[in-house]
């Protein structure tokens, strides 16, 4: 096969498929952008560092700045602009609304995209740095504050709203656990 | 950005054929590194192997209590893995210690290995650097070098590796497979990484167009009680300052076993070999940790402005192993 310097990929985003041919230079971030209209995931850094293009890929959060778009062919992604049922906002979404877990709002759709990660990440079990004993059998830490400033530590707030941000994600994780009584 | 050409892999020989052994050519795994650099130009390859749908993503059992974790799987999945956690916690501390959700999502094993160092001039196409340019010079010598090595280094590159992984593996003695288009083959981590010398654009004994396939962790008992601690200039989310990662056997107040490797003092994740061997057989009292870390770093030869990170480390080691004989006092 002669060198080729683009391809035509299929991405399938919020449960649609795009077919479109891209520079392979273009990454997965300009592609839901510039191509796609998919302006809801922000440009930070464009280095990884600030968390602000973060989306899902098959269901794990990820820097959309650093995966390249032909690299993202055959896996589902999820934008900010797919996490809502319609009109019935995503309890992460709503909880950001409710708690003001912004200000200028920029790096919004990224920290809403990781905290639905950092929720079911903890669902399952997963540790942190700052969880005390890693070992299975000290089993799951409770998603503390300072937990979730650990998980959440990747998505930058220049405008400083980490304080609401915290209880936002607190309040979507309570949410979304059963108590005992509703689980009866 | 260079213009590159694009190859998805379907199997290890497919990889290796597809690379070739062209200097120009790439693997890419997570892309969280090699994606970064190619922004910035540091690397201008001509084509990319895509390797992350290779079937390399699993973490198996390996002879009597030991893992072998495929070059795929992802920071994240090695992190979380009950058998990490339960018989290497150290390994699940330092890869929780690095990066960020998002990119332990991404990044995997194999490349965890292969980044490169986050040294400013390394990073900046427009200053001199003999790892990215051989021959250039080392601005840092004589310029920012706070973060820089102290350990192992030479007149020639004094940057420092910026694995936490690599910390933890290296201290429970992992060896890293990997394949070539000759055949497969292996290296224990104590031998994968070269010596700086005059030569620090040559960063790992890997064949030229080998591809990493996995880790191999030997079982090691004393892991099952084991801590990384990492020290950085804010509360997470930066590389190293220095770390370390240690595991100790204590029985009736003598150290039976220790295993202590040190990090973000060297080009490469550093064995503290010399610690260990004041240690084994010793008490395990602060006074004698104090003196295996004093061995360790009496080889320290640090630069103007990172004399701080031989006090650091000292003090790292003794709280480390401090922490670990009272758990085992417990």
């Amino acid at each position: 096969m002669a060198p080729s310097t683009s391809s035509t990929v299929t991405l399938n985003i919020n449960g649609e498929k795009h077919t479109l041919s891209v520079d392979h230079r273009t990454t997965l971030l300009d592609a839901l952008r510039e191509r796609l209209d998919l302006t809801g995931t922000k440009k930070g850094c464009d280095q990884g560092q600030c968390g602000a293009c973060t989306v899902l890929v098959d269901g794990r959060r990820t820097v959309s700045c650093l995966q390249l778009a032909v690299a993202s062919q055959e896996r589902e992604i999820t934008t900010v602009e797919g996490l809502a049922e319609g009109e019935r906002l995503h309890p992460v979404q709503r909880a950001f609304l409710d708690l003001d877990g912004f200000q200028c709002g920029y790096c919004t759709p990224g920290q809403i995209c990781s905290a639905v990660a950092v929720i079911e990440e903890h669902a399952a079990g997963w540790p942190s740095a700052v969880t005390e004993d890693v070992r299975p059998e000290a089993g799951p830490p409770p998603l503390t504050p300072e937990e979730i400033r650990e998980r959440m530590s990747g998505n930058l707030c220049r405008c400083g709203a980490y304080g609401q941000i915290v209880q936002a994600v607190a309040r979507a994780a309570a949410a979304g656990t059963p108590t005992e009584g509703a689980a009866a | 950005m260079r213009e590159f050409d694009y190859r998805r892999a379907d199997d290890v020989s497919g990889a290796v054929a597809l690379l070739g052994a062209d200097p120009d050519a790439r693997y890419l795994g997570g892309g969280t590194n090699l994606v970064d650099l190619m922004k910035t130009g540091v690397e201008r390859p001509a084509r990319i192997v895509d390797v992350r749908a290779l079937p390399l993503d699993r973490i198996e059992p390996a002879g009597d209590g030991g893992l072998r974790i495929g070059a795929t799987v992802t920071n994240s999945d090695l992190a979380a893995h009950p058998g990490v956690r339960d018989r290497y916690p150290a390994l699940t501390q330092a890869v929780l210690a690095g990066a960020s959700g998002q990119l332990r999502n991404m990044a995997t094993v194999g490349g965890n290995l292969l980044q490169r160092t986050r040294c400013g001039y390394f990073t900046d196409v427009t200053k001199p650097c003999n790892k990215r340019a051989p021959g250039s010079g080392c601005p840092a010598v004589e310029g920012e070098h706070r973060n820089h090595a102290v350990l192992g280094a030479s007149e020639h590159c004094v940057a420092v590796h910026p694995s936490d992984m690599g910390v933890a593996l290296t201290a429970f003695d992992a060896v890293v497979s990997y394949e070539t288009a000759d055949g497969p083959g292996e290296l224990p981590l104590a031998d994968f990484y070269l010596p700086v010398g005059d030569t620090p654009h040559r960063e790992t004994a890997l064949p030229p167009g080998a591809l990493i396939t996995g880790v191999t962790l030997p079982p090691a008992p004393v892991a099952a009680r084991s801590r990384y601690r990492k020290v950085r200039e804010r509360a997470s989310y930066a590389f190293a300052i220095g770390s370390v990662a240690g595991a100790l056997d204590v029985s009736g107040g003598v150290v039976r076993d220790v295993r202590l490797a040190l990090g973000a003092v060297a080009s490469r994740p550093w064995r503290a070999r010399a610690a260990e061997r004041v240690l084994t057989g010793a008490p395990a009292t602060a006074e004698y940790f104090a003196a295996a870390a004093d061995a360790e770093l009496a080889a320290a030869r640090p630069l103007p402005d990172n004399g701080h990170k031989v006090t650091l480390m000292r003090n790292l080691v003794v709280s480390v192993l401090s922490e670990l004989a009272e758990e085992a006092a417990r």
